[in-house]
């Protein structure tokens, strides 16, 4: 079976207050399905890996195959748990560690 | 090398000075390069130079623009020969086939604009994209409405702009994606802007020039023309000489 290839994305979040984990993912996956429908946000993989609430930055894995569609969707973001919200993405790697080493 | 990222539709009005420069701060930040916010006839050379001031403190290259709505073509050529060499970007926002194919042909025009909201007000078919390839006029996109729409509205708005890019491919007419914000909550970094291009069909490579080479390279060719040394394309004055 051929391995699937993942990408690290590290978001910074922008926003008042400060979202939980569940409000974030819950932003993500709507505007995945909003744009995709349910069948592509399935295809997506999405995870959240880690959460900085200090720096507001957020890590997610993804498939790679469905990286363009997720930095799209995650582009179209405005809100988080009710609260006006843009999210960035500040970096994109194959592995936590480089990913790690180029948002530090 | 790196590339010098542009957004050159901040709708933001001018006269609100905290406003602009919020926003012309956020697009320091977030790493544009060239910013524009378009003027209306109105025109008031002392803002123009107040904002270039204020976008060389951020560290940013201001190009002035005019935005206009013609409703006939008499009212465009009428525009175009009054403003056109006082603003760097002139662009049309095209209401109407006929004005949309007299902007198209004028070779002064150099943005091509369509209502997002009405699909049936955007004229850019292969008889459009033809005339403006010859002309190089650029076909600009708005990212805004993709965030603000939701349902029906944008589907029909990415199926128009999906086809309206295939269009302007084929033919070679160049891209611009534009914010077209006012507020800083719907400020993108250059590469969210170049990923949202990926739902209207634009690889990566493309929708990263839409955001830096080609609005750049619009910039670059008229403030050549509007140079006091320019003649004509390829020509200009390198050195004038006393007469006898």
């Amino acid at each position: 079976m051929k391995r699937i290839k993942r990408r690290y994305l590290a978001l910074q979040l922008e926003c008042e207050g400060l979202p939980t984990e569940r409000e974030l993912m819950d932003a993500i996956w709507a505007a995945v399905t909003k744009l995709y429908g349910e069948v592509g946000a399935s295809l997506t993989g999405l995870t959240l890996i880690d959460f900085d609430l200090e720096r507001k930055v957020a890590v997610v894995r993804v498939s790679l195959a469905a990286l363009c569609m997720v930095k799209a969707s995650l582009a179209t973001v405005t809100s988080i748990g009710g609260r006006e919200a843009a999210v960035h993405v500040l970096a994109v790697s194959g592995t936590l560690k480089a990913l790690y080493a180029n948002t530090r | 090398m790196t590339r010098a990222f542009a957004d050159l539709h901040l709708r933001v009005n001018p006269k609100d000075q905290q406003a602009t420069q919020r926003l012309i701060n956020r697009a320091a930040k977030f790493g544009y390069r060239l910013i524009s916010i378009p003027f209306t006839s109105a025109l008031r050379e002392e803002e123009i130079a107040k904002l270039k001031a204020t976008c060389s403190e951020a560290g940013l290259d201001f190009v002035s623009r005019a935005d206009f709505h013609p409703r006939t073509e008499n009212e465009l050529t009428h525009f175009l020969r009054k403003f056109r060499r006082r603003f760097e970007i002139i662009c049309i926002t095209c209401d109407n086939k006929e004005v949309a194919r007299q902007a198209a042909k004028d070779r002064r025009v150099d943005l091509l604009s369509f209502p997002s909201l009405d699909y049936r007000k955007r004229f850019f078919d292969r008889a459009e994209a033809e005339l403006a390839s010859n002309c190089l006029a650029a076909l600009e996109v708005d990212v805004k409405p993709l965030l603000i729409l939701e349902g029906p509205t944008r589907v029909r708005l990415l199926s128009s702009l999906r086809r309206e890019v295939a269009v302007a491919r084929e033919f070679g007419v160049p891209l611009i994606v534009s914010s077209g914000v006012g507020e800083e909550r719907f400020m993108r970094l250059p590469r969210d802007m170049a990923s949202l291009a990926y739902l209207f069909g634009l690889d990566e490579a493309s929708a990263l020039d839409s955001v830096s080479t080609n609005p750049a390279a619009i910039v670059k060719r008229n403030r050549e023309k509007l140079s006091s040394r320019f003649v004509a394309p390829g020509i200009s004055v390198i050195k004038e000489g006393k007469t006898p």
